[in-house]
């Protein structure tokens, strides 16, 4: 697969772009951010200098902007997001690191009763414009640094979240996600952060939330994907063309404001679809994409939407043991609807 | 040292918190209010030092018995009141209720539902004001009960590691719901335990107003200085059930008639006639004043119209279009 199938739209058009990893982008975000505007500040564990964060993502920041802005914490997740969302109320822009996504169990009534309806709660008096970015793990951790609990934020209303899957998107999610008005969760999969390359635009660069991009046009069957599977689906699709079956691949890149305008859009034309993901497949966010899809094309489809996604049982270690969707798995789903 | 303007003053905020309270909870046995609702009985000499200790620039940051901090925080009582009815005349609109009391009109930043958790928030407020290098302080209160959760001990750590302008409210009326103090804590000098946070820490005896109101003075000047956190643990009792018109079984009586011989109210109202700061008739014209503010707000709240429907999906974020995907009709 080439870096030019992950350019995103956005970037396509801009001026000047370097080849940069995953990584390199959200460091680039962070920095024009805390540049532009005093107001956005980072706080989480380990993320000043020299570490400059675990992953090395706010690297220089706390070097270039004091240790008040750039806030080493303790080890509590609760006070983390809770400091975050009074720090939001005081009108800051606060960008709350939270290591691992499985450690947004910690801290989920901060994220889902506070962050998350204090401007409802308040008749639109108090907004948390708060940015919670996260990472999800590899498998190399094991079942409590691994999983995929996206859906869990998308159930909660309030909350935006936030997938990218190339550098570019990354870096352009972030940066809107930063400027806000309202809490988003913004999750960087540890797969992608360092292996993923692409070309970036080189200065500030904004992605809308809630606009899906289409990675590969297709005309059989609508793959619905985001974040490391939008790697998997393209490398399907690939397999899938030299069969003669044209797959057109969705990257949603938001999940919350999800982009049903263009996935319906796209299955109305194929009429048959696929979500894919690495959440599980129960209860996930395929199940919703596959309802809504179902109860509004139901009479142009030729085929049940298929969800391919985890299996039911927390990650397991061992590399052996299957339990992310392959993009092998994709191309035998993708046979089934074509009934083949 | 108090003046006597000051005095009547807290003398006035305290006897409408009671009034506010005792109606409230009268109009949730009769069924005219359909809530829950958290008596403050108890609290009235604690949020009654309060009004007289924080400036309008000072945050507060509440939970679900919030009703006396709003009213000391200088909330508007037909806001508040109509609020806990979910009325649109609410402070909030009608979307947040009894439990969820927000006004930041007044630095009445919010109130939280669930146990403890508003501490790290005033922290973050605490970080925010301190980067302002505002002269303002946070106060956050809290029940005794909320010392057991780890969002306190979280939020304790970070005020005393970075010396943060807060001023953590215990308001110890020694339950925890049904649970007395004893049944749950391992060690019940609640002071000595935040003392081990590395910040200042003060017990008063909260059904004295004037000593609340001189402790919590100097820890909001201190904070306001730059001086750092102090944790106030202001001793009450709670006069009342836990919620509505809670049942009392499982309260001693002894220990409960106790603590009625110290209701805050008739006994500051007493202390303020025997020291002759205040005559009868000034006082019985704040009861009356009181009686009739009272009256007013809830006949306002009653009489104010429900929630638009289409306020229901109106806040949810910034802009309705984001609900875009999520099945809402709009
Ligand atoms: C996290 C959480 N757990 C449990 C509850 C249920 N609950 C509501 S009030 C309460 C007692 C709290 O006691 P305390 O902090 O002393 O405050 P008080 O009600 O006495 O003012 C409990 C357990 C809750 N609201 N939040």
């Amino acid at each position: 697969m080439t870096t030019a199938a992950f350019l995103s739209d956005d970037a396509a058009g801009a001026a000047q772009t370097e080849v940069m990893t995953m990584a390199q982008a959200l460091n680039s975000a962070l920095h024009l951010a805390m540049d532009a505007d005093s107001k956005v500040l980072l706080l989480g564990e380990d993320v000043a200098d020299p570490i400059g964060g675990v992953l090395k993502i706010s690297k220089g920041l706390s070097t270039k902007y004091g240790r008040d802005r750039v806030r080493p914490t303790p080890i509590a997740e609760t006070g983390i997001i809770g400091a975050a969302v009074g720090l939001a109320m005081g009108g800051y822009k606060p960008i709350a690191e939270i290591m691992f996504m499985d450690f947004t169990t910690v801290c989920i009534d901060q994220i889902v009763n506070h962050a998350a309806k204090l401007r409802y709660m308040s008749g639109g008096h108090t907004p948390v414009p708060l940015t919670v970015r996260t990472g999800v793990g590899t498998r190399r951790f094991g079942a409590q640094h691994a999983q995929n609990l996206e859906a869990w934020f998308m159930h909660t209303p309030g909350i935006k979240v936030v997938v990218p899957s190339t550098a570019a998107d990354a870096k352009g999610l972030l940066a809107s996600c930063i400027d806000d008005p309202d809490p988003c969760l913004f999750v960087e999969h540890f797969d992608l952060v360092f292996t993923q390359k692409d070309e970036v635009p080189v200065g500030l660069h904004k992605v809308p939330l809630g606009k899906a991009a289409v990675r590969r046009p297709g005309e059989h069957v609508t793959v619905i994907t985001y974040g490391t599977q939008v790697r998997n689906a393209v490398a399907a699709a690939e397999t899938l063309a030299e069969q003669g079956i044209s797959a057109e691949v969705i990257d949603l890149r938001t999940l919350v404001p999800l982009d049903m305008e263009t996935v319906l859009e796209s299955v109305e034309r194929t009429r048959r679809a696929v979500v894919l993901h690495d959440a599980h497949t129960f209860c996930g966010p395929g199940a919703e994409l596959a309802a809504q899809i179902t109860e509004t094309l139901w009479a142009d489809l030729l085929a049940p939407v298929l969800r391919l996604g985890a299996g039911y049982s927390p990650v397991p270690f061992a590399a052996g043991l299957d339990f992310h969707p392959t993009s092998d798995d994709l191309v035998a789903a993708v046979h089934q609807l074509m009934g083949r | 040292m108090l003046t006597t303007a000051e005095m009547l003053q807290m003398y006035r905020t305290m006897a409408l918190i009671t009034a506010t309270s005792d109606r409230a909870s009268a109009e949730v046995k009769s069924g005219s209010l359909q809530s829950a609702f958290y008596p403050v009985r108890g609290l009235e000499g604690v949020c009654g030092a309060l009004s007289i200790a924080v400036t309008t620039e000072d945050q507060l940051v509440s939970t679900y018995r919030s009703l006396g901090d709003a009213l000391a925080k200088g909330s508007n009582l037909r806001g508040v009141i109509a609020e806990i009815y979910g009325r649109s005349d609410g402070v909030c609109g009608g979307k947040g209720g009894p439990m969820h009391l927000h006004d930041t009109s007044v630095g009445f930043m919010t109130s939280t539902g669930i146990v403890g958790s508003g501490i790290p928030i005033a922290v973050g407020l605490g970080i925010a004001a301190q980067l302002d290098g505002a002269q303002r302080a946070v106060v956050t209160t809290f029940g005794d009960g909320a010392t057991s959760i780890g969002a306190f001990h979280e939020g304790m750590n970070m005020a005393g590691l970075w010396k943060l302008p807060v001023v953590f409210l215990c308001q110890n009326n020694q339950w925890g719901e049904h649970t007395p103090i004893a049944e749950y804590a391992a060690n019940t000098d609640l002071a000595g335990r935040a003392q081990a946070y590395g910040m200042r820490t003060v017990r008063v005896d909260g059904f004295d107003p004037v000593a609340t109101a001189e402790v919590l003075r100097d820890a909001l000047a201190r904070a306001r200085n730059g001086e750092g956190p102090t944790f106030v643990e202001a001793v009450t009792y709670r006069l009342t059930g836990h919620s509505g018109s809670a049942d009392y079984s499982y309260m001693p009586a002894d220990e409960l008639a106790a603590a009625l011989e110290r209701d805050p109210v008739p006994s500051f109202r007493r202390r303020l006639l025997e020291s002759g700061a205040a005559s009868e008739s000034d006082l019985a014209a704040i009861d009356a004043e009181v009686v009739a503010q009272v009256d007013d707000a809830f006949a306002f709240a009653q009489a104010s119209a429900p929630p638009e429907q289409d306020l229901r999906y109106r806040d949810v974020f910034a802009d309705t279009a984001a609900l875009a995907g999520t099945g809402v009709a709009l």
